[in-house]
Formats: C-alpha cells, structure tokens, sequence
C-alpha cells in the first residue's frame, strides 16, 4: 500500500547535504541561502546541547551573510560558497566575532581583523555558523582540554570527539555545519576527522595562508578541510590554497584545480605501505579496516608497495620538544595587558605571573614549561636541536619513500574514539594517540583522513593517504576514488 | 630528573605561578615526558643539520612605503586596562 501525505517531508534534509549538492540547489534557485541556514540552525537546536561543538553560535551574523548570499544569488553573482554555512575553529580570527582558542585567557577577545581564509570564504559569499570548540590553543587530542565544554563524539556520546579540531569535526559530522575549518599542527584536523566518520585534510606547510591563525607551534601549524565527502575537501581547499603576502611562510607555489583530480584513474598509482605504522598488538578492527582499504585500491588498479619510515617510533618525542619549544615562545604574548583576561597581582610580574597561572589549563602550562626546559641554557642542545636533527631524518624518510612511490597509505589513528575521561589523566598517554599523524606535520607534507570502516561498537575508522609536499592533487584523487568504489562516507550517526 | 626546585625555576621562567601542589604534580609528569623524549639519544645525530622549517625560507622585501595599519583605537579595543593612547599596566617605579 502507498501512502501520500498531503504534505510530504522531503525525503533528504538540507543540512544533510554537501557543498557540492548545495551549490546545484542554489544555483538553480531551487532553495535559498536562507533555507539552508534555518534548517542548519533548526539542527543546531536539535542536537547542539547534546554534542556541544560550538563555543560561539553567531546567528546575527550568518543571517545577515545568507540574505547576502541570496541577494547574490537573484544577481547571479554566486561563488564558490555562496550560500554555505561552514562552521571555523576558534583559533582562526574572525573580525568582530569573538575568538577564544577555547581559553579563558582569551574569553573576551573580539579580533580586529580578519584571517586570510575567512577572508576569502567572505569573497566566495559563505555563511558562518558559529566558532566550534577546541583543546585550548589547539594543544591536545581529545576536546577536553576547553576551558568551556566538552564537546562529544555525535557516533557515542560517551566518547570523546578527538582534537584538538574536535568542535569542527563533531559539527560537520552531526549536521550542524555543512563543513568546517580546522587547523592541524600533529594530527589535529586528522585524527578528529578519523574519530568522527568525515574527511579531514592537511595540506602541505605552506600551502594555506597562516595570517590569523593564533600561532601554537608556528614550523607545523596549517590550517585545512574537515568536510562530508573528499570532492568538498578539493572544493575548500581551492579556496584557501595559494600564496598570502601577509604570511611570509606561504609557499608561491602554483594551485591546480583540485575538483579536477577526482575521477582520475589510479590504475598504476603506487602506493606505499610503511611497515612501522602495521606493528604488533594494534588495534585488530583498524588493522583490518585498513588492509581492506588498501585491497581495494589494489582491486582498482593501484599498486601497493611495501616501504620503511625508519624513524616513525622517535615522531612523538621530537614533536613534544619542538612543539612545545615553539609554544612557550607563541604564547608569551600572552601577560593580562593587550588583551584577553587580567589577574590582580602586586606588581607588574606579579600581575603576568597571576594572569598566565589563571588563564592557562593545566595542559598549556605543562607544555610552555617543557618548551621552556627544552630552550633553557643548558638544556637547549641536547633537547631542541637534537629534536631539529631527528626531524630531519623523518623528514629525509620521507623524502626516500617518494622517490619509489607515489602516495602513502596508513591508519589515521591507533585506535578508536576513546571514552570521555579515559586518557584525561596521563599526558603522555594522550599524546600516544597522534603517533600516525605527527610525523606528517615534521615533515610538512599533506595527508588527508576519510572513513574506511567502523568497529564493531559502531565507532569510524580512519585511512591516512599521506602525499608529496605541495602534491594535494595525487592524494585527493586516490581518496576519491577509494570512497567512490564504497560506500562508508554516506553513513551518518543517529542523533 | 627534573626536582620541584626545578619545576619552580622553569614556572618563574616561564611567568607562571604555582598553586600549592602543583610543583610536585608537574614535576612528575614533565619527567615522565622527559624520560619518553631521551629516546632520541638512541640516535646519532653529530653529522645531521637540523632542520627549522621544511620549506627554504627567504626574507621578503619591499618599498619602504608608508600604508595603513590597524588603528590605535582598534589596537586597544581589547586591553582590560587602557587609555585613549596606551595600554595601562601596574606600576613600575614608585
């Protein structure tokens, strides 16, 4: 029997949809900017208290950017973006929207200018959704680490979301977004992604403009992609990309058209296989996952190879010399006088001393007094230049490996989303959770993470294809082609 | 082994006073990273150049032109403390 309502719900929601979707649906004028927006919204009511990937909703604003886009629209004036509501970690400057990096000691800072990437998101005429939760200033693996909110895994609630881009990750998953901005300094856009069941992209260092990212760890943060699908990641990433003479560390590297990569063939592509990221007592489910997601590219015609990364097992302890090097220096500017929280002290050091022990977490401390060991006389070269040596073999690694093959394929993570609280106290034990990723941010090359299989508790699992440096095009279109020939990136957490 | 004595140096160092408790609780965890780091001496590193950035970075020149900076007014919009032309911060000199 078939039966009709008299007024049919529409078979797929708007905030179910992608860029790519979208863009067709409001080019052709069959929806509004600001349709899309209040089903977004309509879903942020639904679910956000639940999830809590947002630290900043800005309504006002996206209202006012989606009746733009629809002005726009009726002109036939539409970009890239037009009409899209995209949600951006609050470590990324939004002119006259508050930007936190999850920080109480930022809790009131209101940036008066705005980050190269929005700025372009702004010229393509998107919409913003809000500023979603991180681990305070991007330092750790799991979102806990937010002076304000836990955010949660929307495929388990008693999970954590991954981080530190775990706001960003967990809206696009849940709906409350149609894609995210997130940035990646050792797996932060990756491992989220990874955790949640979407695509997350780091591209090569150097590739997206810096300016207005709140600087962590300066030689390895970049921003990136966490989107639905692997043809969204190559659409944002076509806005983003390119040189910025406001950041000196942006490569003058020419751009191709990403979008124009996916559907190539990777018939012949070879792939490399490191032996050290496959090793004894892994998690099995993943383990699994993932030589099942390199039969298949096999089944299409790629070529995997067996390779070595030697020095893969030295990755996690270079990164926490040099990182937090880099932090202790970055977050100086942090003293209760230009902006953010002040503390009551008795004099001038008293008053930074106080501000800085108030307005920092526990794990910042711990890693600006690391940096500060490691860059200490004494201690600077058998710590910090010995962690620029080591990455200097990863690095050569690297290199070595591409000379033979053309991509690199591995676990995004060692394990599945975890439960809330369950690393919270052993520092060392969270920054084990980033052992694939790290090495690709020392040797500043792109990679991407998208879902290759779930577990058994229903948990994503994640495929790392790493690329050549300023080679995103290779790694898009093998991702794409791996996620065409299955069908895990159209499952969906039930909320 | 990093002692408390230590952690307290490394926290005036690094501007960040200590709760009670925390010294202790610190210098614990900063060990057991610290002992994890020590890895590396596996490695022989004498012959290796370190590496700072992975891209080759050049400094960057231009005409020494005047152009618009953010303004003053802007600048001090966040400050918890400030006039209509300076930060303002406790006293130095008495």
């Amino acid at each position: 029997m078939h039966i009709t309502s008299a007024f049919p719900e529409p078979i797929v929601k708007l905030n179910e949809l992608s860029i790519a979707e979208l863009r067709r649906l409001l080019d052709n004028r069959e929806v509004s900017a600001q349709d899309v927006l209040n089903d977004i919204m309509g879903r942020i009511d639904a679910v956000e208290d639940r999830v809590g990937a947002y630290v900043t909703v800005t309504r006002d604003a996206a209202r006012a950017m989606a009746e733009r886009a629809d002005s726009a629209l009726a002109a036939r004036r539409a970009g890239l973006l037009t009409g899209i509501p995209l949600a951006i970690k609050d470590n990324i400057c939004t002119m006259g929207i508050r930007t936190t990096c999850s920080s109480k000691i930022l809790y009131n800072f209101v940036p008066p200018y705005e980050s190269s990437v929005t700025s372009r998101f702004a010229e393509h005429g998107y919409v913003l959704t809000g500023k979603t939760n991180l681990d305070e200033f991007a330092m750790g693996s799991s979102t806990e680490n937010s002076a304000f909110q836990t955010t949660r895994n929307p495929w388990n609630l008693e999970c954590v979301p991954g981080g530190s881009s775990g706001g960003s990750a967990a809206a696009v998953a849940a709906n409350e977004c149609i894609a995210a901005l997130g940035s990646d300094t050792g797996g932060s856009i990756r491992q989220p992604a990874a955790l949640c069941g979407v695509v997350g992209l780091k591209p090569t260092y150097g590739r997206v403009s810096r300016y207005g990212l709140v600087a962590f760890a300066s030689s390895l943060d970049q921003i990136g992609p966490i989107t639905k699908n692997v043809t969204d990641a190559a659409l944002m990433l076509n806005v983003i990309a390119g040189h910025d003479p406001l950041d000196s560390t942006s490569a003058p590297v020419e751009v191709p058209d990403y979008a124009s990569f996916l559907g190539k063939e990777v018939r012949g592509l070879r792939i490399g296989i490191p032996k050290e990221y496959f090793i004894d007592g892994m998690h099995q489910e993943i383990d699994h996952s993932v030589r099942s997601a390199i039969r298949q590219l096999e089944s299409l015609g790629a070529v995997p190879v067996e390779v070595s990364l030697p020095h893969t097992a030295y990755a996690v302890a270079t990164y926490y010399i040099l990182a937090t090097s880099e932090a202790s220096s970055n977050l100086a500017r942090y003293d209760g006088v230009k902006y953010g929280f002040r503390a009551k002290g008795k004099d001038l050091v008293d008053m930074y001393m106080q501000t800085r022990a108030e307005g920092f977490g526990p794990e910042v401390k711990r890693r600006i007094m690391l940096g500060t060991y490691a860059l200490s006389a004494g201690y600077y070269d058998a710590y910090y230049k010995k962690g620029q040596q080591v990455r200097t073999l990863i690095k050569q690694d690297f290199d070595k490996v591409f000379e033979d093959v053309d991509v690199i394929a591995t676990p995004t993570t060692p394990s599945p989303a975890f439960r809330v609280g369950e690393k919270a106290t052993d520092p060392l034990e969270m920054y084990l959770s980033d052992i694939f990723t790290i090495s690709v941010n020392l040797a500043g090359v792109p990679a991407i993470s998208l879902p290759c299989g779930f577990t058994g508790g229903n948990l994503p699992i994640g495929l790392q294809i790493i690329g050549r440096s300023f080679d995103e095009a290779t790694i898009l279109q093998a991702a794409y082609a791996f996620e065409q020939s299955t069908s895990w990136h159209t499952r969906r957490p039930l909320l | 082994m990093i002692t408390q004595d230590d952690v307290r140096k490394i926290a005036d160092l690094s501007r960040l006073a200590l709760r009670d408790g925390e010294a202790e609780a610190f210098g614990a965890q900063l060990n057991s990273i610290l002992t994890y780091v020590q890895q590396m001496n596996a490695l022989d590193t004498s012959a290796i150049e370190p590496t700072s950035h992975v891209i080759p970075l050049q400094n960057i020149v231009r005409e020494d032109v005047v152009r618009a900076s953010l303004p003053r007014e802007a600048a001090l919009q966040n400050a918890p403390d400030a006039t209509d032309l300076f930060y303002r911060v406790p006293k130095i000199i008495e």
